[in-house]
């Protein structure tokens, strides 16, 4: 879970805290409330977690208890994973 | 909140306002008359209206300006409302513009990344899930209708959609173009028709419809902008016509590309958010529960963190002389 909450921040790091003010957003923070992911967003992060880890993240599973926040991607990602979800396999994350 | 809390009481004031402004606004920047760009919808309708008051008929200019995938009525509506108040009209078909710069094949190269048999004889249109059933993220959705009638619906990858929303917004923009080009040819000015909806959620493609000299009507709810409609005599089947975006292949609502609500409860959705009421009080007027206000309460404050941009003036490290609003310090 370690090593999914390190690739999750660094992609948000990377890739939606332009401002540079988020860095050390909690792990329970509303990620839309704060501004860091819009609807842009939302679908840049499904890419990410199906690229990085192998996921098919289907429509009904785009729920803000699924992704707004680095601890909800993280119990997310790991549910999927623990239930054997990796339909396809993964491919190198996307770096920006 | 009462359902009637929009109405205007008396929208011979509005107009009487509006038409007052239009003329400080357009002799304040020197110009002496107006282009208005006609979709046929009650917005530019409503606009030209305002423009044939304050300026008189021949001195506003109606443009316009369909494109291949234009809905077949947007033209025939379109001269209907310059008709209804004398207002001269010039045809600029857009379609040569769109394809020399790429608009339709930039479009259709994308679509053609999740659908490869995607060409000629197909048409699409970009789709958003409704806001009101759940807390789901409003994830863009292709629709596609291949030449035999079969429709798909795919979600588009980042890249892609982007691409056809970018290829897309060339149609706003070459309109804009036009606009100018007759605007600056005659000395007017250019009417933007976005209404407060539109102009608050940022339904609009910067320098493209976004673009204009005086929006003399984005104050208004669309709720508003029909009243003025009646009380100006725009005719009947523009007032009917369900508002449509008219920028996609297939028909397309405005529902279903941006706003998660028809338009008069969207009206009233935003009214309550920016009046402080909440979801509870608000439920009853708009007819819907508290919790589904919630999202939609959600929804517009994304739009409105997302519209920052559109809105936003072209950033410089230093005030410089020569702006300001002509008539003021």
């Amino acid at each position: 879970m370690q090593d999914i909450e390190r690739d999750v921040r660094a992609f948000i790091r990377e890739n939606f805290i332009l401002d540079g003010q988020a860095g050390d957003l909690a792990g329970d923070a509303s990620l839309t409330r704060h501004g860091v992911l819009d609807s842009m967003g939302v679908l840049e992060l499904i890419m990410f977690l199906e690229q990085r880890f192998g996921l098919k993240v289907p429509d009904e599973d785009a729920l803000p208890e699924n992704l707004d926040s680095v601890d909800a991607i993280v119990r997310y990602v790991d549910g999927r994973l623990g239930a054997g979800a990796p339909a396809t396999p993964p491919a190198a994350a996307r770096a920006s | 909140m009462h359902p009637d809390v929009l109405r205007l009481p008396d929208p011979e004031a509005t107009i009487a306002e509006v038409v007052a402004g239009l003329r400080d606004a357009v002799h304040g920047f020197r110009r002496r008359g107006a282009v208005v760009g006609l979709s046929g919808g009650v917005d530019s309708s409503v606009v030209v209206a305002l423009a044939a008051r304050a300026f008189g008929p021949d001195a506003v200019l109606g443009l316009l300006m369909p494109e291949a995938d234009s809905a077949g009525d947007t033209l025939d509506l379109g001269r209907l409302a310059a008709d209804a108040f004398g207002v001269p009209t010039v045809l600029e078909d857009i379609t040569d513009i769109l394809t020399a710069a790429g608009c339709y094949r930039r479009r259709d190269d994308a679509i053609r990344r999740v659908i490869p048999e995607y060409g000629p004889g197909w048409r699409a249109k970009l789709v958003l899930p409704s806001v009101v059933e759940s807390d789901r993220f409003r994830l863009f959705s292709l629709v596609a209708r291949a030449p035999d009638g079969q429709e798909t619906t795919v979600r588009l990858p980042l890249e892609a959609y982007l691409q056809v929303v970018a290829a897309t917004n060339f149609k706003q923009r070459s309109r804009k173009m036009m606009e100018y080009y007759h605007a600056d040819r005659l000395n007017y000015a250019v009417m933007g028709t976005p209404n407060r909806l539109e102009y608050d959620q940022g339904f609009f493609v910067k320098n493209g419809d976004g673009s204009a000299d005086v929006k003399p009507i984005a104050h208004l709810y669309k709720t508003q902008v029909y009243q003025l409609a009646e009380a100006l005599g725009v005719p009947e089947e523009i007032r009917r016509r369900p508002p449509t975006t008219d920028t996609y292949s297939l028909p397309q609502t405005q529902e279903e590309f941006y706003f998660s609500l028809p338009y008069d409860r969207m009206d009233l959705c935003l009214y309550a958010v920016d009046h402080g009421i909440p979801a509870e009080e608000a439920a009853a007027a708009v007819g819907l529960t508290a919790e589904q206000v919630q999202r939609v309460f959600g929804d517009i404050a994304g739009k409105r963190r997302v519209a920052r941009y559109l809105h936003a003036a072209p950033v410089v490290w230093a005030p410089v002389g020569g702006g300001g609003i002509p008539g003021r310090p």
